[in-house]
C-alpha cells in the first residue's frame, strides 16, 4: 500500500531523471516516455480501485515520522480521481508530443520536463502538509516555466513574462499566508491544522483565508486574477498548451477545494459567499472573453476560465451535491479541454494558423475530424448525452437546491454562450467555404497514429462519462462526502500515529 | 524585535509593490526579488523570535525548557530561499531573452499575445541571435 501511494510521485521522478540523459536519442526517448506515462496511468488506476474498494482514504508517513511532525501523503478519493484523470491526459499529451514536438525542443529535454511537471502535479494532489504543497507547487511551476518558453519564440517569451511574474506573485501570497497561519496555529499538517483552527478567532482566519484565496485563485484563474492565462496559454506548442490546459489550473482548483473544505469552514457566510460571487463572475467574464476572440487556441483559453467558474461554484455552495458536482466537473473538464486543444492543434497544422478568418472548408475534406471536434465541443457546452451535460446538470441542481438562483441563472446562460462560441469555431473552421488565398499547408498528408490515438481515446472517455458515468458519479459523491467529513480526515491521519506507536515504529 | 521585523517586512512589501507596478521589466524583476525576501522574513518571524535558546534537549532531561527558538520556520525559510533563488535565476534569464526578442524594457509594449483578433506574424519566429537582431528590429 505504501508503495502504491508513493508511485505517482516516484514514477515521474525516475522518468524525469532517466529521460534527460537520453534526450538526444529520439526513438529511445519516445519509447521510454510512453512507457512511463502508461505505467503512471496503471498505477493511478490501481490506487483509485484500491481506495474505492477499501476504506476510501489512505495515509503514508514519509520516513516514518509521525504526523504532525513529519510529512504525510494522504490519498482520498478526490486525490485519487484527480491523479487518474491527470495521468490519462498526460499519457495522451506524451503520445501526441512524440509526433508533434520538433527535435530541437526534444533535445533540450522536453520529455524530462513533462515528467517533472507531473511530479509537481501529483505531489500537490497527494501531500497532507501545507508547506509541502508549496514545494510541489514550485516544482510544478518551475517545470511549466521552462516548458512554456522552451524553443524561445517571440510570442513565448512575451507570454512567459506575464505567466512567470503573476505566478511568482501568487507563490509569494501562498508563502506569506503559510507563514501567518503557522504563527497562528503552530502547525502545518492539514489534519492538525483543521483540528487546531476550530478554536481560533474567526476574524484572523478570514484574513488568512483571503490570502489563500488570492494565491490559489491566481493559479486557478479565478475572476479578477486570470489575466496571465489567456495571455500565455496559446503561445507554446500545441501539446504543451493542451497539457497546461488540462493540468495546471486544476491543481489550483484542487488546492482551493482542499483548503476551503478542510481548513476555512469557520465562517462560510463570508468566505464561501465571496467564492460564489467570484465563481459567477468567472463563468461570465471567461465566456464573454471567448466570444470576442478569433483564434482557436485563444477562444479555448478563455473557456478554461469560464469552466473554472463552474467548479468553484460547486465548492462555494459547500453542500454534498455541490462538491460532487465540482469533482465530476473537474474530471470531465480535464479530459474535454485537453482534447479540444489537440483538435485545435490539427486545425493549426492544416492551415498554418489558428486564426478563424484564414481557415475553413474542413468538413468537405475531413468530415470525421468535424465529428471528432463536435464530441468535446458539445460536451463543453453541456449537450446530452455527453459528459458535460451530466456535469452541468449536477451544478445547476446543486445551485437550485442551495437557493443560489442568480448564480445558477448565470451558469445556464454561460452554457448557451459556450455553445455559441463552439459553433463559431465549427462554422468558421469546418462549415464555411475554404479560404480564398491558397492555404499555407505546413505539414500536409494523413495524420499519424500518435496524433489521432489520443484524440480518439479522450473522445471515447467523454462519451463514456456521459452514457455510463454512473460509477464515476458515485465516486464523485463519495469524494464529496469525504471532503465534508473533516473529522474522518483527521482520524485517518492520526490513526497512523497510534499504529506506529503501537508497533514500536 | 518582532515589531522591527514587522516594519521591515512591511517596507519590503511596499517597495516591491511599487516596483511591480512600474512599466520596466527590470524593475518588475527587482520587485519580485524584494517581495520574495519580504515573504521569507515574514515566515522567519512567524513562529516568534527567541534569542540564544536553541531547541536542544540538555543531558539528563527529556524536554526542552520553555522559551526556545522554533526550528521549523528556519527549516521552511531555507527551503523557500533555495526555491526563490532558482526561480529568480530563471526570471532574469527570461527578461534577457525578452529583451533580445523584442528589444524593449517596457511592459506596455508586450501586448501582442493579448491583442484581439490579430496574431503577430513574428509570434512563432525564434528569437534571433544578439547583435544582428537589435539593429534590424529597431529599424523595422
Amino acid at each position: 500500500m505504501d508503495l502504491l501511494l508513493t508511485l505517482p510521485i516516484l514514477i515521474p521522478l525516475t522518468w524525469s531523471l532517466v529521460l534527460y540523459p537520453v534526450r538526444r536519442r529520439r526513438a529511445l526517448s519516445h519509447a521510454i516516455a510512453i512507457t512511463g506515462a502508461t505505467l503512471l496511468l496503471g498505477a493511478t488506476a490501481l490506487l483509485l480501485v484500491f481506495l474505492v474498494s477499501g476504506k476510501g482514504i489512505e495515509v503514508v508517513t514519509i520516513g516514518s515520522w509521525p504526523p504532525p511532525y513529519g510529512i504525510v501523503l494522504v490519498a482520498d478519493l478526490l486525490s485519487a480521481a484527480m491523479l487518474l484523470v491527470c495521468a490519462l491526459v498526460s499519457w495522451a499529451a506524451v503520445v501526441y508530443s512524440t509526433d508533434w514536438i520538433d527535435p530541437g525542443r526534444e533535445q533540450a529535454g522536453y520529455y524530462s520536463l513533462v515528467f517533472a511537471l507531473l511530479l509537481g502535479v501529483n505531489g500537490a494532489f497527494l501531500t497532507g502538509d501545507l508547506f509541502n504543497l508549496y514545494v510541489w507547487f514550485e516544482v510544478m511551476l518551475m517545470a511549466s516555466f521552462v516548458l512554456l518558453v522552451l524553443g524561445v519564440e517571440r510570442g513565448q517569451v512575451e507570454g512567459g513574462i506575464k505567466y512567470v511574474s503573476l505566478n511568482l506573485l501568487a507563490s509569494t501570497f501562498f508563502l506569506s499566508a503559510t507563514g501567518i497561519l503557522y504563527g497562528i496555529a503552530g502547525t502545518l499538517n492539514f489534519a492538525d491544522l483543521s483540528r487546531v483552527l476550530e478554536s481560533v478567532d474567526p476574524h484572523i482566519l478570514n484574513v488568512v483565508a483571503a490570502l489563500f484565496g488570492i494565491a490559489f485563485g491566481i493559479k486557478a484563474g479565478v475572476f479578477p486574477l486570470f489575466f496571465w492565462l489567456p495571455a500565455s496559454y496559446h503561445t507554446p506548442p500545441v501539446p504543451v498548451s493542451a497539457l497546461f490546459a488540462g493540468l495546471l489550473t486544476k491543481v489550483g482548483v484542487y488546492a482551493l477545494i482542499r483548503v476551503f473544505t478542510l481548513l476555512f469552514v469557520h465562517d462560510p457566510g463570508w468566505t464561501h459567499r465571496i467564492l460564489l460571487a467570484c465563481a459567477a463572475l468567472t463563468m461570465l467574464t471567461g465566456v464573454l472573453g471567448a466570444l470576442a476572440q478569433h483564434d482557436v487556441r485563444r477562444i479555448l483559453s478563455f473557456h478554461i476560465i469560464s469552466q473554472i467558474g463552474y467548479m468553484i461554484f460547486g465548492l462555494a455552495l459547500l453542500t454534498p451535491l455541490g462538491l460532487a458536482s465540482s469533482v465530476f466537473y473537474l474530471i470531465h473538464h480535464i479530459v474535454v479541454k485537453t482534447n479540444l486543444f489537440f483538435i485545435g492543434g490539427l486545425l493549426e497544422r492544416r492551415f498554418g494558423t489558428g486564426l478563424l478568418d484564414r481557415v475553413g472548408g474542413l468538413f468537405r475534406t475531413q468530415a470525421w475530424l468535424g465529428v471528432l471536434f463536435l464530441i468535446p465541443a458539445f460536451s463543453l457546452a453541456g449537450i446530452p448525452p455527453l459528459s458535460g451535460f451530466v456535469a452541468k446538470l449536477l451544478v445547476i441542481r446543486a445551485g437550485l437546491a442551495a437557493h443560489a438562483y442568480l448564480a445558477t441563472t448565470i451558469a445556464v446562460v454561460v452554457g448557451l454562450l459556450t455553445l455559441l462560441s463552439m459553433l463559431k469555431i465549427w462554422n468558421e473552421a469546418f462549415w464555411k467555404a475554404p479560404p480564398v488565398p491558397a492555404v499555407v499547408n505546413e505539414r500536409p498528408g494523413p495524420y499519424s497514429v500518435q496524433v489521432l490515438l489520443p484524440i480518439f481515446v479522450l473522445a471515447s472517455v467523454t462519451v463514456f462519462l456521459g452514457l455510463a458515468g454512473e460509477p464515476i458519479l458515485a465516486v464523485a459523491q463519495r469524494a464529496a462526502e469525504q471532503l465534508l467529513d473533516r473529522h474522518g480526515y483527521q482520524a485517518a491521519v492520526f490513526s497512523i500515529v497510534a499504529e506506529s506507536v503501537g508497533t514500536g515504529g | 524585535m518582532e515589531v522591527l521585523f514587522a516594519i521591515m517586512v512591511g517596507t519590503l512589501y511596499g517597495c516591491a509593490l511599487y516596483l511591480l507596478l512600474r512599466r520596466s521589466i527590470v524593475k518588475l524583476t527587482v520587485g519580485l526579488i524584494l517581495i520574495g525576501n519580504g515573504a521569507n522574513l515574514l515566515l522567519f518571524s512567524a513562529g516568534g523570535l527567541v534569542r540564544g535558546r536553541p531547541p536542544l534537549v540538555l543531558e539528563g532531561t527529556s524536554t526542552v525548557p520553555a522559551p526556545y527558538a522554533d526550528p521549523l520556520p528556519q527549516a521552511l525559510i531555507l527551503t523557500a530561499i533555495v526555491i526563490s533563488f532558482g526561480v529568480l535565476v530563471f526570471a532574469v534569464a527570461l527578461i534577457y531573452q525578452t529583451y533580445r526578442a523584442l528589444a524593449t524594457d517596457d511592459l506596455d509594449d508586450l501586448t501582442t499575445t493579448d491583442r484581439l483578433g490579430e496574431v503577430s506574424e513574428t509570434a512563432h519566429q525564434p528569437v534571433v541571435p544578439v547583435g544582428t537582431s537589435l539593429s534590424s528590429d529597431q529599424g523595422s
